[in-house]
């Protein structure tokens, strides 16, 4: 059962980095639907593209932003985990790049960790439980997905770093856990080659017919049908297990942040559990989906200026590639929301 | 559940196509309209009205709005 609660740790910030350049579907039609019917299905009107800054540079960018805003002394920085699946590099980690991009302390914990959607729940509890030791100080996690290993723009999905500061505080509300797994769904969503499972050939080039799609074996395809149901049957789920499990009512919480999947799988999620609008703030009308970064991406591009001082009691919640889900309640006072970084 | 409303709520997940061309035999998937989006729309209407979760193969199994029909009612 994957339930966990962590004490004495508290979220001090959120910063994330997109690129500068915004690129609209108002004018992509794809051979199968308009690009009205796209967006009103999708609720992604804009996103951020750039082939310029790996999901490394945008979390680094961030980073800075965060750690100046907190007046964090960077010596005192004992940890990065870095989420993402698109990496700068096969090998090494790019948590290992970034502790010296940065200027970080030699001795610095340092992993990456292959997860999407579901990847800041994910991130959030390794960052914690590292905390929790009492011995690690301050931990930084990165978390997003932009520049892909070959160039092509999907319109759902947009580039975003963020970046969330946590330390260890004694006394600190507990933050509590939820997740799961379901593997029987891993060609969801995939990319099929340029792993050790199908290597790279001449023919992972060579696009093919997927669903009505033209795809090479190198970009990601989705079931969109399957990602769908399980995001309307999970995300609900996820939300209901942790509140039940760790007996409190989730409709006490001031804000829930979902995991920016589209529009019409969050608003069914959001009357699912019959959440009031102004609860679940969205960014996926000016960033599409962000991955890893969506759930901090909400909280700057939506929230800076009304959560910084006052008490808040969150539900983040993940749901994707894996098939993977996790739901996280948190609470936060006296916290940094860095103005959003843009990269040009 | 009853074959009539199954057709109602098929059809206000479609905006242009009249009304009269959704019937039990109606090839949903030729009708001009149809595309990948409509389909997550009909899973959520599914999942609304009747509680029950289609996937990606339930929905390719079917070829009429009828089928569908009978797949949903197999779930309930």
């Amino acid at each position: 059962m994957a339930y966990l609660s962590f004490q004495n740790v508290r979220i001090a910030g959120f910063s994330t980095g997109v690129p500068k350049d915004v690129l609209t579907n108002e004018v992509v039609d794809s051979g199968q639907y308009s690009a009205a019917s796209f967006i009103s299905s999708t609720g992604v009107k804009n996103h951020r593209i750039s082939e310029k800054y790996t999901a490394g540079d945008l979390c680094c960018a961030a980073s800075e932003k965060l750690i100046a805003d907190l007046g964090w002394d960077k010596k005192e920085i004992d940890a990065i985990i870095f989420v993402s699946q698109h990496a700068d590099y096969i090998l090494p980690a790019t948590a290992c790049i970034l502790q010296e991009r940065l200027g970080l302390s030699k001795e610095c914990y340092t992993a990456d960790l292959s997860l999407g959607c579901s990847g800041w729940v994910y991130g959030l509890s390794y960052a914690v439980s590292l905390l929790s030791c009492g011995t690690i100080r301050k931990v930084l996690l990165m978390s997003g997905d932009a520049k892909r290993r070959i160039a092509y723009v999907d319109p759902l999905f947009g580039h975003a770093g963020a970046v969330t500061a946590l330390e260890f505080c004694e006394g600190a509300p507990a933050i509590q856990f939820y997740f799961g797994t379901d593997g029987s769904g891993y060609d969801a969503l995939i990319i099929p080659d340029g792993g050790a499972r199908n290597q790279f050939t001449d023919q992972s080039f060579v696009p093919e017919d997927v669903d009505g799609h033209m795809l090479n074996r190198l970009q990601s395809r989705m079931k969109g049908m399957d990602v769908f149901s399980f995001g309307i049957t999970m995300g609900p789920k996820s939300v209901k297990r942790l509140a039940e499990h760790f007996g409190f009512d989730y409709m006490d919480c001031d804000y829930f942040i979902f995991h920016q999947a589209n529009l019409l799988m969050n608003e069914k999620i959001r009357t699912k559990l019959k959440l009031p609008e102004e609860k679940v703030p969205y960014c996926l009308q000016d960033f599409g989906n962000t991955a890893s970064a969506s759930i901090p991406l909400t909280i700057v591009s939506q929230l800076k200026g009304k959560v910084e001082q006052k008490q808040t009691k969150w539900i983040g919640c993940g749901f994707g590639v894996g098939l993977s889900w996790g739901a996280v309640y948190f609470e936060t006072k006296d916290i940094v929301v860095s103005q959003l970084v843009e990269l040009e | 559940m009853e074959i009539k409303e199954f057709i109602e709520n098929f059809a206000s997940q479609f905006d242009d196509t009249p009304v009269e061309e959704f019937k039990a035999e109606t090839q949903f998937r030729e009708l001009d309209e149809w595309s990948s989006l409509i389909a997550l729309s009909v899973i959520a209407m599914v999942d609304e009205e009747y509680d029950v979760t289609l996937k990606g193969d339930d929905m390719k199994a079917a070829n009429t709005i009828g089928e569908l029909f009978e797949i949903v009612k197999s779930k309930l």
